[in-house]
Order: C-alpha cells, then sequence, then structure tokens
C-alpha cells in the first residue's frame, strides 16, 4: 500500500499509441436541461487503468459528463462507448461502472458492512464470498474494527472510505469519483490522494475522478481535461497542463501566471520577439506556440520563473525588466514579490528562501529587475 | 431569556388549559359515577365500564369502527405515500400545479361536502352503502394527510442513496423497498396513526355514506346522546381517549427517543475523530 508507483506511472501513456483503443469513449457527446447546454458537442478518449480528472469551475459540466457514464443521465446527442459498447438505454443497475458520490450516500439504516456488502448481495454472491470480500475491503480501507457501525457513527474522513469501499466492493472496471476528497480537511486530503492512486494502480482499476481542485488533479492524474462551460479546453498531463496551457484560461486556472500582453514584432520558427506596451525592450521567447508577426497575444510566464535581484543580470539573453517592489508575501517556503513594472502591470516572482535569513534583502519600492531565460515562458493567443 | 412567568402569563395559561381540558376531564371523572345521572355525583363506581362491556351494540359499533379504522388508514398510506413521491420526484409533468392542488385540496373541503358528493357518487353507481363505502369514503378523506406527512419527509430525502443503490446493481422498485421505504418509514407510520385517528372519530362523512350493519362508533354514540347522555356513553369516550392518548405519547416518545440516540451518537464520532 505504502510503496511508491511514480516511475511505473511515467511509462503509461497509451493516448500516444495510435494503436490503443479506448476504454471510455465520448463521442460528440452533448446534454441540455431545457435551454441550458451542460455538456457541448464534447469528445474524449479514456484508456484502461487511466487515472482521468475532469477539471473544472462549478457548472462547468464536470459532474453531468459522469452522471452520463453512470447513466443517471441521457446524452441529448452523441454516443458514449464503454469497451466499445454503446451505453445508449442501459439502466444505471445495468453499467459496470460504480461510483463515489460527492455526499457519500451512505445508507443510514445499516451498518458500515452492511453497506460495502450491498452491492454484492445485488450480484446475488454466495454468503461466503460476500463475508471474504466485505472482510477484504474493509482492510483496505483500514476500517476493520468500525464493521458494525452505522454511519452516523463514524467521523467525515471514515465516511468517505467507506463510500470507497463499497464503490470498489463489485470490483468495477471504471470507477467514477465525484469530488471524493471535498469533504476532507486540508492533511487528511493530502494523505488519501496518495492512498486513492495507491489502490487504483494496486487494483488496475479506471478512475474517472470529477474536482474543481486543481491540485487534487495535478497529484493524483495521468491525464486532466480542463472544461469551461460544457466543453472541453485542453486535455493533457498534468506537466503538459501547467507548463504549455493553450489558452489563458488554462493557464490562469491552474497555478499562478503572469500574462503581459503584447504585439508579435517578428516570428522565426518558435522564435518570436513582443512589443510590450511601456516596456523599453522587447520580449524574446522561443515557444512562440501558433502567433504570427502583427498578432495581439499573451506571454505567459510562472511566477517560480522569473527572478528576481536588485542588480539588473549581464547574461544578454536573458529578459530583463525593471520595476519597483510593489507587494511582499511571505509564506515560509517561498516568498512572493509583486513588482510594479513601468507601464502599471504588476508581475509576480516567487523566490525559494533556500538561506536561512529573517531580513530579506530586497524589500518594498525598492527597484528591482526581473529577468527570465528565453524558453521560460510561452505566447498564447486565446 | 428566563424571565420569570407574570401574572398574566400565569392566568392565561390557566384559562387556555381550562377551556381546552375541563370538558375532557369531567366527561372522565363523570365516567366514574356511581349515579345514573349524568350531572348528579353519586360516588365512586366502574359499574358503567361493565354495562358498557355487556352493551352488545356499542362493541359492534366499536368493532366495525376499528376496521374500517385499520384498513382506510393502510389503504390511504399506500396512496398517499405514491402520490407524495409522485409530487416531490417527478417535479416536471403537465398539470402538475393541478394535481397537488387536487391532492390538498381535500385539507381544506367541508366535511359536509366530501359526504354528500360520495353518497351522490355511491348511489349513482348503485353501490349499496355499508362497511365498504365508509371505509373508501375514510381513504378520501385520510390519504391527504397521508400525503402531506409524508412529503415533508420526502424534501429533506438525499436522492443520492437511490441512485447510489441503483449504481451498486439494485434495480429501481427494489432500491424503493430495500432504500427508500425503510428511511421514509417513520413519517409513513406517523401518516397512518393519523389517518387512523381521524377515521377513528369522524362522524360527518360516515354518517352521510354509512348502511345496515356498518354503524360505527362515533354514529352510535351521537344517536344515544340524542335520547339522553348515560354514563356508559362517558365510559366509551374515556376508553377512547386513553387509547388515542396512550398511541400518541408512545409515538413522540419513540421519536424523541431515536434523535436523541442519534446525537449522543454523532457527538461521540466527532469526540473519536479529534
Amino acid at each position: 500500500m505504502s510503496k511508491s508507483v511514480g516511475p511505473v506511472k511515467r511509462k503509461f501513456a497509451p493516448w500516444l499509441d495510435p494503436n490503443a483503443k479506448p476504454y471510455i469513449r465520448f463521442e460528440a457527446v452533448t446534454k441540455r436541461f431545457g435551454d441550458f447546454t451542460a455538456v457541448d458537442n464534447l469528445s474524449i478518449d479514456i484508456y484502461e487503468r487511466e487515472f482521468f480528472s475532469l477539471l473544472g469551475p462549478s457548472g462547468c459540466g464536470k459532474t453531468t459528463l459522469m452522471r452520463m457514464l453512470a447513466g443517471f443521465e441521457e446524452p441529448t446527442e452523441g454516443r458514449i462507448l464503454l469497451d466499445g459498447n454503446d451505453l445508449a438505454g442501459v439502466p444505471p443497475h445495468r453499467r459496470p461502472v460504480n461510483m463515489m458520490f460527492q455526499s457519500y450516500a451512505l445508507f443510514p439504516h445499516m451498518s458500515v458492512a452492511e453497506n460495502i456488502a450491498f452491492g454484492l448481495k445485488q450480484d446475488r454472491m454466495p454468503k461466503p464470498d460476500i463475508e471474504a470480500r466485505v472482510a477484504e475491503m474493509l482492510k483496505l480501507v483500514k476500517l476493520e474494527k468500525f464493521a458494525g457501525r452505522r454511519p452516523h457513527q463514524l467521523s467525515g474522513g471514515q465516511r468517505q472510505r467507506v463510500a470507497l469501499a463499497r464503490a470498489l466492493a463489485k470490483r468495477p472496471k471504471v470507477l467514477l469519483l465525484d469530488e471524493p476528497l471535498g469533504a476532507l480537511d486540508k492533511k487528511l486530503r493530502e494523505e488519501t490522494q496518495f492512498e486513492l492512486m495507491d489502490i487504483q494502480y494496486e487494483l488496475g482499476l479506471t478512475f474517472l475522478i470529477v474536482t474543481h481542485d486543481q491540485e487534487e488533479a495535478m497529484t493524483m492524474s495521468d491525464r486532466i481535461a480542463v472544461m469551461d462551460l460544457g466543453r472541453m479546453v485542453q486535455v493533457a498531463t498534468p506537466a503538459e497542463i501547467y507548463e504549455q496551457p493553450n489558452s489563458r484560461y488554462v493557464a490562469d486556472f491552474i497555478g499562478d501566471i503572469n500574462l503581459l500582453e503584447g504585439r508579435v514584432a517578428a516570428v522565426e520558427g518558435q522564435h518570436a520577439t513582443i512589443a510590450a506596451a511601456g516596456l523599453d525592450r522587447p520580449i524574446v521567447t522561443e515557444h512562440a506556440g501558433s502567433a504570427k508577426a502583427g498578432d495581439t497575444v499573451w506571454f505567459a510566464i510562472r511566477p517560480e520563473k522569473v527572478r528576481i535581484g536588485l542588480e539588473a543580470p549581464t547574461d544578454p539573453s536573458l529578459n530583463v525588466v525593471a520595476g519597483e517592489v510593489w507587494d511582499i508575501g511571505y509564506l515560509g517556503d517561498v516568498s512572493v514579490y509583486r513588482v510594479k513594472l513601468p507601464n502599471g502591470t504588476v508581475v509576480k516572482s516567487t523566490l525559494a528562501n533556500v538561506t536561512r535569513l529573517v531580513e530579506r534583502p530586497i524589500g518594498w519600492d525598492d527597484k528591482a529587475y526581473l529577468s527570465w531565460p528565453r524558453d521560460a515562458g510561452l505566447v498564447l493567443t486565446s | 431569556m428566563n424571565r420569570r412567568l407574570s401574572w398574566f402569563n400565569v392566568t392565561s395559561l390557566t384559562l387556555g388549559f381550562a377551556f381546552l381540558y375541563i370538558p375532557i376531564l369531567l366527561l372522565v371523572i363523570f365516567s366514574f359515577n356511581e349515579s345514573r345521572l349524568v350531572t348528579v355525583w353519586g360516588g365512586f363506581s366502574t359499574k358503567w365500564y361493565g354495562e358498557m362491556i355487556r352493551n352488545q351494540a356499542l362493541m359492534d359499533a366499536a368493532w366495525v369502527t376499528i376496521r374500517v379504522a385499520v384498513l382506510s388508514a393502510t389503504i390511504a398510506t399506500v396512496l398517499g405515500t405514491l402520490a407524495a413521491i409522485t409530487m416531490t420526484r417527478y417535479v416536471r409533468f403537465p398539470g402538475r400545479m393541478l394535481f397537488s392542488g387536487m391532492i390538498y385540496a381535500p385539507l381544506v373541503m367541508p366535511e359536509v361536502i366530501t359526504g354528500l358528493s360520495l353518497l351522490l357518487l355511491f348511489v349513482a353507481m348503485d353501490f349499496s352503502r355499508g362497511f365498504w363505502t365508509v371505509t373508501i369514503a375514510h381513504v378520501t378523506l385520510t390519504m391527504c394527510f397521508v400525503a402531506v406527512v409524508v412529503q415533508s419527509r420526502l424534501v429533506t430525502f438525499d436522492e443520492s442513496l437511490e441512485e447510489a443503490a441503483q449504481d451498486l446493481g439494485c434495480p429501481p422498485a427494489k432500491t424503493f423497498f430495500a432504500i427508500t421505504l425503510p428511511l421514509i418509514l417513520p413519517a409513513v407510520v406517523a401518516g397512518w396513526m393519523l389517518a387512523f385517528t381521524l377515521s377513528l372519530d369522524d362522524l360527518v362523512i360516515a354518517s352521510f355514506n354509512t348502511g345496515p350493519g356498518a354503524t360505527t362508533l362515533p354514529i352510535k354514540i351521537y344517536s344515544q346522546v340524542r335520547l339522553g347522555v348515560t354514563p356508559e356513553i362517558n365510559a366509551v369516550c374515556t376508553v377512547m381517549i386513553a387509547v388515542v392518548a396512550v398511541g400518541v405519547i408512545a409515538a413522540s416518545l419513540y421519536t424523541k427517543r431515536a434523535q436523541v440516540e442519534k446525537e449522543k451518537a454523532e457527538r461521540a464520532a466527532v469526540l473519536q475523530a479529534g
């Protein structure tokens, strides 16, 4: 349970293999509730054993998408395929997927063991087998001592584990998790994230998780789908989403980012120079994306990739801008400097506090130089 | 807010309770009267209870009343629960407003009108009046009360419990009996008891729709009182009061205890989680 699965998972990338068969396939799915379009012409392929996250703000359609896979909603248009079979018209109780509900939805009139056994009883599994499976599940979620308790006699974290055990008991090929850690406090949430990853790996399951917590999605997922207003904005691995967001929406939704508006002065392959209003030197970047000369674009750079210093760096290949320290946030492990440029834009720079100093050398209202290498940022066109 | 009772509070409370309970108290006291005259105290005796039991007509009426009440409350509970589920679950269907209005109309409908219209229906259908017509009439009367009680419980029912059951492979009909019904059972039982009590003491609707051999206790009491109140009637009424009071108290103690235990367990869980 506790061993790390990192290196194994890193090689897992069936979405790059053109011959790989998707396990779950959403094909041009649209769902409308009256005039409201919750999911808008959306297609995704999810592969076997993948840990896939649907990430987005509330109301972006991510829960609707999951409920359509579970069978609680039918798509207005499009098809959902599971292992090649069209799921249209199959009622929830005949679908080989199980769901862990956001509210946990534990049956209050049944004990922990009865809750876990519920799904197995529906399959008419022989009694000794049910008992063995329940015991196995209780062991998996470390609740052996609580088998006879009722849900209201458990803490929030214990309830979450029962819900997980109940959803896993039938050994579904796909487990759907709706905001599984939303009700837990921060520390418990972090622990449970790793436990979920280990369980998913050990049992060889496909996990589809809905969350609005970007940290949760980043930690656990093989791939993340960022959604907005019923559409898929970007589907990629956590690192790709973070380092190569395809739009300002994704860049801003995942982590912190500085956006500088400007016009493309020249492009040559991926090498581009961008003139930003109010800055005396153009920004040079090696990640021009699809920008063309003359386009209005946004230069995006993460705060931890912006270096800050009191003296101008001498390396001519660096982008350098001067500004005034506007605000400092000391978070312990890092400090966040908000520097106001001559054109009024505030750029954030985070600096790891690697030395044990109580007095930091950079203070309020100091004139500071921000610098970054040419490959540290990227150009966004939308 | 630990204010003391002023003389005004005490007086209004006393008057209020006196107004409510003195007539009932008098009735109970006079059921133990030795004298044949209802308003003259002639010493303590339980002889009228003996008379009551030996009065075959009265006992027959009581037996009819209980049968009608049990049967009509059970039918009303089934129909009322189904109506409540439809009203809370299927939020959008054509004519929903009309349907919900029609379910609740009998709550405020004058009993005379309900009774008379049912009588006209039974006459038109050439349905011979008796035990079954009274039972059907009481179902009509009490179903809306059951629907109101059950609906108030269903409004707070977490529908994801049903979805979870179906997700785990339980077909919808089985889900109702395995998950929904056990959880709304207290409301269903309360609805049944309400329907039972309403049927037990209904005079107006029953007297419109009764027939030979189906005289209920309220009808019997009413017709006897017109010939003069006997202490025997007081005894019957006292028994009825006792039955209803025991039922109501038992039901409220039961729900109260369940609530207290649930809260205690929840506190324990929170403490343990630390």
